[in-house]
């Protein structure tokens, strides 16, 4: 079933890079017609998953590559699944909302559907090599979408995308390489990983290693000061693109950090939890007030997102340190870590697809050429009011929710760091009520008269997100039932055999 | 009684070289093509023969320890066999102007002998032997244009290098007789207490045999070929005597002394400074076949890892031979668009490749990112199985200079790449030179994808055990 959820999007981008006869509203149509199908499918995995259950459930498990131990393996535990199901939804989201084709539809949902199936495979993989396989794929989806649909500077911007992104991963993958070679005999098997962590011991080669693995998940994050790729990828990225760069592809850099770097090196990020959790809180300030000083609102909302992802990394930082006797506030910050994911793809996925819906109006991103839009489009106004709202953490939404665990966790580890972070929600706000009086408020600019209101499909996407977002700020039980136990796992995992490298 | 078993691959390939000869000596011009048949048919019947001693008899040496019979020959022999047949379907159509052109096959038959002999070798004189033939047909093939000025250039500056290397090299092989007073690689191990005369020596064989890899310091012949020979020789040469050497490579050294003579950090030296000189020469190429021969060049860079990992991973044998069927097939295959599209070479001929002939397109960017070592292509698990291979044999600064190289060489790749699906295409769309050449390109892209896929064929068949060496 969770394969079928990988093969049925990839099956349908070749249908459709395959045969060249798509007329434009048929290839969208299609295209969200497939991109649900998964959707469909991991809601009823939800329903068969068991939070009581063992640590990792629906399991399969096909040999590949036997000869260096790599497998076809994919499961779930909470995290994966709900971050699965989040990549599912936002798919559907991006593919759905309108955006200018140039005349390559049938192309463009193509890639997409690309990009869902290897997303999903990612958040399912059980198999590092899987693992990296589907992570440098995303990367090369993205370059596509950016290159062939994004805005004036879209070359130059793919490029620097690529570039960058790309030396993380393959830095990245000598870290797990010499993760995996540490394991006798060689697998890139994650559930054997997690329970050997065959680098437990200290040493030079456990901190090079780490650092190595970090450092491509720190690029993907991103986690600043290796971050410098984002704003541009995101201000030239068409805007469901960035939707999915945000929602979907920043979250496999911190969901490897719980998976890989948290999963299996437990006892190396330990040690360097404390620089972790520095550089995220440098990234939630530094993130806030760059975000303040733009007045290009797709750069500004880049940039929270920056900010974003430091609390999530913070979460995990939190979660990774050794704080004996602190277990709960730990597992408060891996939940709230978790959730930070899911609400920052909820919510800045919305953002995007928002600002995608001005720019498809308005055609410019500066703050400046807008204003007193509320009178013109009431239903964008809400949409905005809401998404700006839940992003600043507003109490009743999911960001809130997310970020108040974040936070109860750090406060009881590292009181002083949390209170800097702190600062990042004051600016956070601060840019968002600026944002919404200037453009939504205030006096009518001349751009602005002429807009009009979203269409019903936008509508219907915008409420479809941003209810969610509503519902789990209200009600973020039955999430939580699903994360906590898999938190709890990674808390409580028995010590391993003292393995020692090859 | 001689082995004469045991070199029936071979033979069938210097068969059909002489019945090549022979036949195209008593038919018209207008039927020279009928050359490229009978080569793939030899190269296949080579094929045949190679899998049955692979299959039935264990690693050994032959015909008194000069020739090894093992896994490294018998994958030299598939891919130096599959890439003739490759070439021999690439060539009438190109050659279809030439007064005659029948010789063709016979040479490029007898230039994959060569290849594999070198291979092969477990001799030094074997393998001089091997390299004088690959070397003298190699020449030919790259000038065979005979009235074309960059024909003659490439093949002029191939000449003068192999003129150089070769000598260097029977200069190594003569050191290493006087040393151990046979030319058996197997005696080599047994050498001692002469570290400078040793160190000499095997300095000037990976010379020699740099020169046909193509590795530095004795590359610059790769990219003049590459540009200036016919596209189909372009694309033979830059495959097959490059992985015939790389195995001779591997299995020189791994009969070497290890206490005597240092050839691991001079292999990763020369490694490293192929692969950089390679990729930052092809940064800014206009030339796409030139292009593609300095990437090529990198490309004997990486290939390189595994023989620095030889004897210290079990990674290291089964990635050499992935690395080779992998760069084999991305660049024959790259070729094979460069020869469809009547060997334009301009950058600007590839503008909206992708809108005007979107195979092309599409198998020109598997291949090139298959270089790249984008998954799941061959060139990815190539690559993933080198940096392990490194990384276990404790030359983890290699690995991380093939990771900063292969960000390099991203570039490149994609400044062909994305103006194929930007730039908007050329008034009149390049013409191509026929169906079986655009569906050889896309039969070698698919085989890209499958090898990557089903990368276990090769890794699970090949480990230390699997090969002769000391």
């Amino acid at each position: 079933m969770l394969t079928a959820a990988i093969l049925v999007p990839l099956f349908g981008a070749l249908a459709l890079a395959l045969w060249p006869g798509w007329r434009t509203a048929t290839a969208r149509i299609f295209g969200v017609a497939v991109a649900a199908i998964p959707l469909v499918l991991l809601a009823v995995a939800w329903t068969r998953f068991d939070p009581a259950g063992p640590r990792f459930q629906l399991v399969t498990d096909v040999p590949w590559i036997p000869a260096i131990g790599a497998g076809y393996r994919i499961g779930v535990d909470g995290i994966a699944l709900v971050l699965a199901a989040l990549s599912a939804l936002l798919y559907v989201a991006a593919i759905a909302y309108p955006v200018h084709y140039r005349d390559k539809a049938r192309q463009y949902v193509a890639w997409m559907l690309f990009l869902e199936g290897v997303s999903i495979a990612f958040f399912l993989a059980l198999d590092l090599l899987l693992f990296y396989v589907c992570f440098d794929l995303s990367l090369l989806g993205m370059y596509f979408l950016i290159l062939l649909w994004g805005h004036e500077d879209r070359q130059r911007a793919a490029l620097k995308f690529l570039l960058y992104t790309f030396a993380g991963s393959l830095v990245m993958l000598l870290g797990i390489l010499s993760l995996v070679l540490a394991m006798d005999p060689l697998t890139f098997d994650m559930r054997a990983l997690i329970d050997a962590r065959p680098l437990a011991v200290d040493g030079v080669r456990a901190s090079v290693t780490f650092a190595a693995i970090m450092i491509g998940l720190f690029v993907k994050t991103p986690v600043v000061p290796l971050h410098t790729w984002l704003p541009t990828a995101h201000v030239e990225a068409p805007s469901p693109a960035s939707t999915i760069l945000a929602g979907v592809l920043l979250k496999m850099g911190t969901f490897g950090m719980i998976r890989i770097a948290f999963g299996m090196m437990p006892a190396t990020f330990g040690r360097y939890a404390y620089v972790v959790a520095v550089l995220a809180v440098v990234g939630i300030v530094y993130g806030a007030f760059v975000a303040l000083g733009q007045r290009h609102i797709k750069r500004r909302i880049a940039y929270t997102s920056v900010t974003h992802m430091g609390y999530t990394v913070l979460g995990i930082a939190m979660a990774a340190s050794l704080g004996d006797g602190h277990d709960d506030a730990r597992r408060l910050a891996l939940d709230g870590a978790t959730l930070e994911m899911v609400a920052h793809g909820l919510i800045t996925g919305a953002l995007f697809l928002i600002v995608g819906s001005l720019w498809r109006r308005g055609e410019s991103f500066e703050m400046d050429d807008y204003g007193g839009l509320a009178k013109r489009a009431p239903r964008l106004t809400a949409a905005m009011v809401v998404a700006s709202f839940a992003s600043l953490g507003l109490p009743g939404l999911a960001g809130f929710v997310a970020e108040f665990q974040i936070f109860a966790g750090a406060v009881a580890i590292e009181p002083w760091l949390a209170g800097i972070a702190l600062i990042g929600v004051v600016v956070t706000a601060a840019l968002f009520i600026q944002l919404l009086h200037k453009v939504f408020f205030g006096e009518t600019s001349e751009r602005s008269a002429k807009m009009g209101d979203l269409s019903s499909v936008e509508t219907a996407t915008l409420a479809a997100l941003l209810g969610l977002t509503i519902w789990i700020g209200l009600a973020p039980a039955p999430l939580m039932n699903v994360i906590d136990p898999a938190s709890r796992a990674f808390l409580h995992s028995p010590e391993p055999g003292r393995t020692t490298p090859r | 009684m001689m082995p004469i078993g045991d070199v029936a691959p071979e033979l069938a390939l210097a068969i059909g070289a002489c019945v090549v000869l022979v036949v195209v000596l008593f038919v018209p011009r207008t039927l020279h093509w009928i050359g490229a048949p009978i080569a793939a048919l030899a190269a296949v019947v080579a094929v045949v023969l190679a899998a049955r001693l692979h299959v039935s008899v264990p690693p050994k040496t032959t015909f008194s320890g000069t020739w090894a019979l093992d896994g490294f020959t018998a994958w030299t022999t598939y891919i130096a066999c599959a890439s003739t047949v490759f070439v021999a379907v690439l060539s009438p159509r190109w050659f279809a102007t030439d007064a005659r052109h029948g010789e063709w096959y016979t040479i490029l038959l007898l230039c994959a002998l060569g290849a594999i002999l070198i291979a092969g070798a477990a001799d030094s004189l074997e393998l001089m032997v091997g390299m004088l033939l690959v070397s003298v047909t190699g020449y030919t093939l790259a000038s065979y244009h005979r009235a074309s000025k960059m024909c003659a250039e490439a093949g002029a500056k191939y000449f003068f290098l192999g003129a150089l290397t070769n000598p260097i090299l029977l200069f190594g092989i003569t050191v290493l007789y006087g040393l151990s007073a046979t030319t058996l690689y197997s005696e080599n191990v047994t050498i001692g207490d002469a570290p400078i005369a040793m160190t000499a020596a095997v300095g000037a064989v990976l010379v020699g045999l740099a020169f046909e890899l193509g590795a530095f310091p004795v590359h610059p012949w790769v990219p003049d070929v590459a540009q200036g020979s016919p596209a189909p020789g372009a694309a033979f040469l830059t495959v097959v005597p490059k992985v015939g050497a790389l195995i001779a490579i591997a299995r020189f050294v791994s009969f070497l002394p290890e206490a005597e003579v240092a050839w691991r950090p001079l292999v990763a030296v020369m490694a490293l400074l192929t692969m950089t000189v390679g990729n930052l020469a092809a940064l800014w190429q206009t030339d796409v076949r030139r292009l593609i021969g300095w990437s090529s060049v990198s490309q004997a860079g990486y290939g390189l890892l595994a023989v620095v990992a030889l004897g210290r991973s079990p990674l290291a044998e089964p990635s050499l031979v992935l690395f080779a069927i992998g760069y084999a097939l991305a660049n024959l295959t790259a070729f094979a668009v460069v020869v469809d599209l009547r060997g334009r070479t301009a950058l600007g001929d590839y503008d909206g490749l992708a809108r005007t002939r979107p195979w092309h397109a599409f198998a020109l960017v598997v291949a090139f990112l298959s270089l790249t070592g984008i998954p799941p292509l061959v060139g990815f698990g190539a690559k993933v199985a080198l940096f392990g291979a490194a990384i276990d044999a404790g030359y983890t600064w290699l690995a991380l200079a093939a990771v900063i190289n292969t960000v390099v060489s991203i570039f490149y790749y994609l400044r062909v790449i994305a103006p194929m699906f930007t730039a908007p295409p050329p008034d009149r769309p390049v013409a191509t030179l026929g169906r079986e050449v655009a569906a050889l390109a896309v039969l070698g892209a698919l085989a890209t994808l499958a090898f990557g896929l089903g990368a276990e064929v090769v890794l699970g068949s090949i480990d230390a055990g699997s090969v002769v060496s000391g």
